[in-house]
């Protein structure tokens, strides 16, 4: 598992990163936190519990840390899988074992966690027709059928991750690697995976108003 | 022809602008947009002297009034700048965020401190 780096982009999430990377190390020890300008003390306690901490200036969005992420693994040599993973807990490490076994075995290059390959996952109603529509418009203007597109659990091999450039900084980075991905050809899998909505991820996570900002990113690109 | 106060303070502010954005140095490219500018200037001196100017203007292209062709070519003039803005912005923000990932990245240092690379560096400082 050495040669697998976990990114996780990390903003103000001090009360829960050193658990979510410890939990990661015991399977990746590779992790690297991109830490995008946090005001409280997430910097340090993701260094505490292990991980390699880049620290952006200021705040650039999530988009811009996944690029850093990829950026900084594509300087380790031995590097030839990268996660992205959340900060706030929401994804499971089991998940991410199956996904980066996928890839060994050859698989594919890319394997996307889906929430909707099984009923694991417990969304409202309103999210769950956002993120349809999401997915809608990410197959309609890509050249990939997914059945989620927003999610942020993720594998890639090497080969890809050296072609991606992610430049929309905010969170319609999430289409556009997706893009960039169907544009590059390479093979891609879904995997199912579950994504826990506890209450903490719930109060810090997006609000569907900004699925309206994500489109306006989109558009106006 | 009586010029009103109204149209000294008028052609004032045109003129200082015009100036100011004249100013500067700037590519070839720009002379165009200059040259275009001080066009622009005239016609406005031009219509604050004669203000009927643009009412027959209006006409001509089907508007009512003056005003009211002023006030159309003012939203497409500033939809164009907002765009033109956004875009600025845009590459503005493709630049810093190139710029602090830069910073960002050499400040952390290679992913694998112990790689041979980094080593080579630190073995002048391993003796003192």
């Amino acid at each position: 598992m050495d040669d697998t780096w976990v990114i996780i982009p990390l903003y103000n999430e001090e009360d829960v990163i050193a658990d979510v990377i410890l939990d990661v190390r015991e399977k990746f020890p590779q992790v690297v936190c991109i830490d995008d300008g946090s005001t409280d003390g997430s910097a340090d306690a993701a260094a505490a519990a292990g991980a390699r901490v880049v620290r952006h200036p200021f705040n650039l969005g999530q988009g811009a840390a996944l690029q850093t992420g990829f950026q900084f693994t594509l300087a380790d040599p031995s590097m030839k899988y990268v996660v992205t993973f959340d900060a706030d807990g929401q994804h499971q490490i089991a998940d991410v074992v199956g996904m980066v076994e996928r890839l060994r075995a050859g698989e594919a290059e890319v394997v996307f966690g889906s929430r909707f390959m099984d009923d694991r996952t417990k969304a409202n109603f309103a999210k769950k027709m956002v993120l349809r529509a999401a997915v809608g418009y990410t197959n309609l203007t890509t050249n990939t059928r997914l059945t989620d597109a927003h999610n942020g659990l993720r594998a890639i091999s090497r080969r890809v991750v050296a072609q991606l450039d992610i430049t929309q900084n905010r969170m319609a980075h999430a289409s556009e690697l997706v893009a960039q991905i169907g544009a590059s050809k390479a093979v891609y899998v879904e995997h199912p995976v579950h994504i826990l909505y506890t209450d903490y991820s719930k109060a810090k996570g997006q609000s569907l108003w900004n699925s309206i900002n994500i489109l306006a990113d989109l558009m106006l690109r | 022809m009586k010029i009103v106060a109204i149209q000294l303070v008028l052609i004032v502010a045109v003129v200082v602008v015009a100036v100011r954005l004249l100013r500067g140095r700037g590519a070839r490219t720009q002379a165009v947009r200059r040259l275009g500018l001080l066009v622009f200037a005239a016609l406005a001196a031009w219509s604050i002297l004669f203000p009927s100017v643009v009412t027959s203007f209006a006409r001509l292209v089907g508007v009512g009034r003056g005003t009211d062709m002023v006030l159309y070519a003012l939203v497409v003039a500033f939809l164009s700048f907002t765009l033109t803005t956004f875009g600025r912005f845009h590459d503005f923000e493709t630049r810093y965020t190139k710029l602090a990932r830069r910073l960002a990245l050499d400040e952390a240092g290679p992913p694998r401190p112990s790689a041979s690379g980094s080593e080579q560096q630190e073995e002048p400082y391993a003796g003192s």
